[in-house]
């Protein structure tokens, strides 16, 4: 900043002093928008801690009805785990290809993170029709209105997830690496690493700790 | 025997029929009809003087922080005009329906007029003006160009307008809710709420919900971000600090209203057992989850406000600011403090005493920072030159009132004092205390502080001061004798009373509330006077007040880059050290502007969320369907728009500048 | 002002209190109060006599002291509250009937359970066997003992002249305990929104002689009313709004703890049965079809619906086991005597061992004993 001066004090302060800016760089455009999306992150992570504290209490609540020992087959959660994780992983290469300027590496890696999701998801809807086809429904128990909502509010944000992934890989097709796009990959990046987090609460208490109990 | 059974849901319009429409209440009837023919003759005014386009293009798709500031606080205006309307129609009934009298209002109306009056009162009325007067003052305090998410910035005004829009449409299409403003359950569930009251109430605060949140987040990067170069956190102006901490409060506490209300909805529509009766539900859950948000809110209220007084005091002290450290370290212990007291709206739940004491003790700590801030405000206007414009008489009115309303607020804090008077008229004589004490003295301190700036005038004083002594003297004598009938054992949300001896104090409360609504009358008179006026109120200087801050140093109103060159900051008062060590305005080698550009998709994005939400609320699944798709596809259209930005040319910058420049010239 | 000037011990007390902390807190308001409309008026702009210092911003004795000054107020309000808050928490027995009124170790209370109903009161005298409907008489200087429970929605039970409130919820149970010291009629009413009828939800309280509540209790016993047994409490809790005082000349013994269980139709199961089987794991996959035994008001508000549809329900297949009371012993009454310093005896001979909480394991965890 190597800045012109134009005012001088002309009667205490003997060293001049500038108070404008007349050098001035504007903002890169969305230079704060990977902080404004963190905020955000956050504050979606409020969510989930409701609906985790909403678990918490309620979850134990099974209305003489079934418990998680009687409905989560370990094995499904453990390979739906497994592709979520797995999907963060190839999202890393998508971001990795991006830092070496590659369009088509970057949206072939979303792609593979979109299918390991859509993957996940599939898993996850399997268990839900399970359940509910054995009476196991949201409306059966506390105890089930609050696993279906936690566990479907995950599976909301997936879903969003991978509608915006879609999203991004046709505007990458469209505008290639611009910096914009290249903001909106790593904007995409954290909200996906941030599910996968979300996702291993969920897995422990949700499921761990729910068929031990 | 519910008094309203559910409707049938039809296939095409789901439950909503011509029955919906409230023929049979004679003051909805009028008041629709008044609304129409207003509403008409404002549309027919509009299109007479082509104002069309201009709206459009000036104002409805903006990305200027300073019109959609300005855009905020008339949606606050109105709206408390309808909140007040509200509050003077329970004032009526109370002071009516005695000795074997019924009033005026059956259960059912009266019921959604004191629901209607908190929820519009705290969502459409107090959350628009401070978020406003944030958008407005916070980017030119911090020497900024705009916020950092301009779109986003007008996508939360319209969210906010939708859902207030929303609520509105419940007078004339179906009903509000009738279970006071926070709607526990069970009696918000859809047994005992079988009609659409608090679906309207849930989808209008959900969609409003989004464009807080959206706008807590925005105002919080643009203050960490966005600060002129060398205004380290600890040179930021009071009201900024106070802004970023209520920016704050808003980020982590809405979330969980959005997710509460989420969870009501999930068992309203889709019967899951979260805070039901039945299947292991718990409604405590709910009122713990409200809470944790309600609490919180107060403070998102208030401390902007704080913020307001501080710069209030100090400007017309002619002073600095005693004790700023001390000032940002009490917000911060607020914000801090905020999280940790929501047990005490429900002592009398039956938690064990340990748990109540806990939670007394800690709501008294709050008073501790809140404290030291009235005794800064003091020690400012100590040795100071007290100049008692509008906006110093609001502060010293404040200082006045709030200290009772706190005082009260500690005093129910005491489980035990609470357990007699949680629910009375002492607490409405509280909360209102520091309600209209601290946040509408504040606001009307604000406006009169800062509409110089926006618009180029002063306000009327002559005017200002009928309505500031028509507010004060109506405040006390309308909510006075709230305090006293709640020592008296009254409790709230009462319609009939059959005590005699009540009726009196019910009297001055309403003759009270007659005179605050001369001085909202007076208010709007002025607002009225200065604009025909605003040749003789004019003020070109930028700096009418002699302010100590940066949205000073500009012209008013500011142009739209605010600062043509970016000031750079040295001290605490920013302006105040400028023009003391005499700094000169640049008047050459200005460059083009990098700005965001204008944009129709914020309008768009909430008018289908509205869809959505009145869809929703009468079940018209189709409809519902078709407005979310509409939201989410137009969201990804507009992420195709990849020009969202332009340059002000050099040319114009200068043109504008040179306008100054002979504007400073002439009035020196 | 029927808050300061109430009828009760208890609601004396909390009155005292109000007084109390209003005082406390007036030493910092008044001076704030009385500086604030002083400096405006001696820095005023036109006073050009008054000291003009436009940059002093800092003082670090007057810092101490803004900070200092409130929370020493808050330190004696905290103590006050942490101590008034445990002797008159609501659950707590009374250890006194007025102030140097001990209440004798076996003097028990008088049993009153409550409910709120939609839109009226149901008092349940278990001792006496009797109940009535938007009436409560009850024995002047007898310590008060009140199980309060609700149908539907929330309530909150409150009597000014008597005591605090409480609130009453649904499938929960409160308690509150009370005295009066004067004979007279008071109101009491439902202090939190209840819906449309709430405003006329009151009822006349009647603190009389201890003759003339045994003649109450014997008139009552002669009613006209009938039996209150489940079906007529299933027609008594439909909605109803400025219902008339009524009695009940007999209670089904059980009938409260079946109303806090949520149990009253025949074949609904009872809470305390279904948090044993959650508590035990669950009813398992086999338990998903036992619906029906299960609902309570989850589609239609209580009331609502045909008593007789009841009888159709299935009978609950799971369990019979009784009704069990949420009723659970009382913690002992504090000692009143002057607290002293841990491990100072007490000044007076030690009180007879049954009445000091030191020795009751219920009231032991109670941070004040």
């Amino acid at each position: 900043m190597s800045a012109t001066t134009i005012t001088t004090a002309p009667t205490t302060i003997d060293e001049p002093v500038r108070f404008y800016d007349l050098d001035e760089h504007a903002h890169p455009e969305g230079h704060s928008t990977m902080l404004g999306f963190w905020i955000y992150l956050m504050s979606d992570c409020l969510i989930f801690a409701i609906l985790f504290a909403c678990y918490a209490v309620l979850g134990g609540n099974y209305a003489a009805g079934p418990a998680p020992k009687d409905l989560f087959d370990l094995k499904l959660i453990a390979l739906n785990t497994a592709m979520l994780l797995f999907s963060s992983i190839t999202y890393g290469f998508a971001v990795l290809q991006m830092q070496q300027g590659r369009v088509k590496g970057t949206q072939l890696w979303l792609a593979i993170t979109g299918l390991f999701g859509l993957g996940f998801l599939g898993i996850e809807l399997y268990e839900f029709h399970h359940l509910i086809e054995l009476g196991a429904t949201p409306q059966r128990s506390a105890f089930l209105s609050a696993f279906f909502t936690l566990v479907g509010t995950h599976g909301l944000h997936v879903t969003f997830g991978i509608v915006w992934l879609v999203t991004l890989m046709v505007q990458l097709g469209k505008h290639g690496l611009v910096a914009a796009n290249r903001r909106r990959v790593m904007c995409l990046s954290m909200f996906w690493h941030f599910l996968d987090v979300i996702w291993i609460g969920v897995f422990t208490i949700v499921y761990l700790m729910g068929v031990l109990r | 025997m519910t008094p309203h059974p559910a409707p049938e849901a039809g296939p095409f319009l789901g439950r909503l029929s011509l029955e919906a429409l409230p023929l049979h209440e004679p003051i909805l009837v009028a008041t629709f009809a008044a609304v129409v023919i207003g509403g008409l003759a404002v549309l027919g005014l509009i299109t007479k003087y082509r104002l069309w386009g201009w709206l459009w293009k000036e104002w409805f798709t903006t990305v200027d922080h300073k019109r959609i500031g300005i855009m905020y606080m008339i949606l606050g205006l109105i709206m408390f005009l309808r909140g007040f309307a509200d509050a003077v129609m329970m004032r009526l009934q109370q002071v009516w329906a005695f000795n074997g009298s019924e009033g005026y209002l059956n259960a059912h109306h009266y019921d959604q007029v004191f629901t209607a009056h908190g929820v519009i009162m705290i969502f459409f009325v107090a959350m628009p003006f401070i978020t406003g007067l944030m958008n407005y003052i916070v980017p030119l305090q911090i020497g900024a160009r705009d916020v950092s998410f301009p779109f986003l910035n007008n996508f939360s005004f319209w969210m906010t307008t939708a859902g207030a829009v929303l609520c509105m449409v419940s007078l004339f299409i179906g009903e509000f809710a009738q279970t006071g403003w926070l709607a526990y359950p069970p009696l918000s569930g859809i047994a005992y709420s079988p009609n659409v009251g608090v679906d309207y109430y849930i989808w209008s605060l959900q969609i409003a919900g989004v464009g807080t949140t959206l706008s807590g987040i925005n105002l919080i990067v643009t203050i960490l971000k966005l600060r002129a170069p060398g205004m380290g956190l600890m040179k930021m102006p009071v009201f900024t600090w106070t802004s970023l901490c209520a920016n704050i409060l808003i980020v982590a506490s809405f979330p969980v209203l959005t997710a509460v209300l989420a969870l009501l909805t999930l068992d309203r529509y889709v019967g899951t057992n979260f805070f039901t009766n039945d299947f292991g539900g718990s409604p405590m859950m709910y009122v713990n989850l409200i809470w944790i948000w309600g609490h919180p809110e107060v403070y998102i209220l208030i401390l902007p406000l704080f913020g307001v007084f501080s710069e209030v005091t100090s400007t017309f002290s002619g002073k600095k600011l005693f004790g700023y450290t001390s000032m940002v370290y009490a917000t911060v212990v607020i914000t801090i403090l905020s999280y940790i007291v929501w047990l005490h709206h429900f002592f009398t739940m039956g938690s064990g005493a340990s748990v109540n004491s806990f939670f007394g003790i800690t709501t008294m700590v709050i008073s501790i920072p809140t404290g030291a801030k009235l005794f800064n405000w003091l020690f400012t206007m100590y040795r100071g030159r007290i100049r008692f414009d509008l906006p110093m008489m609001w502060t010293v009115a404040f200082m006045l009132t709030f200290v009772v309303g706190g005082m009260t607020g500690v005093l129910l804090a005491v489980p035990p004092a609470d357990f007699v008077l949680h629910n009375s008229l002492f607490l409405i004589a509280h909360f209102h205390n520091v309600i209209i004490g601290g946040v509408l003295f504040g606001l009307f301190a604000a406006i009169n502080y800062w509409w110089p700036k926006a618009f180029g005038f002063k306000l009327d004083v002559f005017w200002g001061k009928i309505s500031f002594w028509c507010w004060v003297v109506g405040f006390w004598l309308a909510f006075m004798p709230l305090y006293v009938l709640g020592l008296m054992g009254v409790t709230r949300r009462m319609r009939v009373f059959d005590d005699p001896s009540l009726q009196i104090w019910f009297a001055i409360a309403a003759f009270g509330a007659l005179v605050i609504a001369a001085g909202i009358g007076a208010m709007l008179v002025q607002f009225g006077v200065s604009i025909r006026r605003r040749k003789e109120l004019a003020d070109d200087s930028g700096d009418p007040w002699g302010g100590r801050t940066l949205e000073w140093a500009t012209s008013s109103p500011p142009p739209d880059y605010n600062f043509a060159f970016t000031p750079v900051i040295h001290d605490l008062d920013a302006w105040h050290d400028m023009k003391r060590r005499g700094h000169q305005r640049p008047v050459t080698g200005f460059r083009d502007i990098h700005m965001p550009g204008n944009t129709g998709a914020g309008i768009i994005l909430a008018g289908f969320s509205l869809v959505m939400g009145f869809a929703l609320v009468w079940h018209i699944w189709w409809l519902a369907a078709l407005g979310f798709v509409a939201t989410v596809g137009g969201a990804i259209v507009h992420t195709f728009n990849y020009k969202r930005d332009f340059h002000i040319p050099a040319a114009t910058v200068v043109a504008v500048e040179d306008a100054r420049t002979r504007q400073l010239a002439a009035g020196a | 002002m029927v808050v300061l000037d109430p009828a009760g011990d208890v609601a004396r007390q909390q009155g005292d209190l109000i007084v109390i902390s209003t005082v406390l807190m007036l030493l910092i308001i008044v001076p704030v109060m009385a500086l604030t409309i002083f400096f405006a008026w001696r820095y005023r702009a036109a006073n050009k006599q008054a000291t003009y210092k436009p940059d002093w911003d800092h003082s670090t004795q007057l810092e101490l002291v803004i900070w200092a000054a409130p929370l020493l107020i808050i330190i004696c309000l905290g103590a006050v509250t942490w101590v008034a808050t445990h002797l008159l928490d609501p659950y707590r027995p009374l250890a006194r009937t007025a102030p140097g009124q001990a209440v004798a170790a076996e003097a028990r209370p008088l049993d009153v359970q409550v409910v709120a109903l939609d839109w009226k009161w149901l008092f349940i005298y278990p001792e006496q066997g009797v109940a009535a409907v938007n009436e409560l008489v009850v024995p002047v200087d007898r310590p008060l003992r009140f199980r309060i429970s609700s149908s539907s929605v929330m309530n909150s039970f409150y009597i000014p002249a008597l005591a605090g409130q409480i609130y009453a919820m649904p499938g929960m149970e409160t308690k509150l305990h009370g005295v009066f010291n004067e004979t007279g009629s008071f109101t009491g009413f439902s202090a939190n929104y209840s819906g449309a009828g709430f405003s006329n939800m009151r009822f006349a309280v009647k603190s009389m002689s201890q003759a003339g509540f045994e003649q109450w209790v014997a008139e009552a016993k002669r009613a006209p009313g009938g039996d209150l047994d489940r079906l007529a409490y299933l027609q008594l809790e439909k909605p109803s709004e400025k219902e008339p005082v009524r009695r009940f000349a007999a209670v089904e013994p059980q009938l409260f703890d079946a109303v806090v269980n949520m149990c009253v139709e025949p074949g609904k199961m009872c809470m305390h049965d279904m948090m044993s089987i959650d508590a035990a794991g669950g009813a398992g996959i086999a338990g998903i079809g036992n619906v029906r035994d299960l609902s309570y008001d989850k589609f239609a508000a209580r009331g609502s619906t045909d008593i007789a549809r009841w009888s159709m329900r299935y009978v609950a297949a799971l369990c019979s086991s009784p009704i069990m009371s949420n009723d659970r012993p009382d913690a002992t009454p504090v000692d009143l005597a002057p607290l002293t310093g841990a491990g100072l005896k007490r000044p007076a001979a030690p009180p007879p061992p049954a009445q000091t909480a030191l020795n009751a394991p219920a009231a032991a965890s109670r941070p004040l004993s």
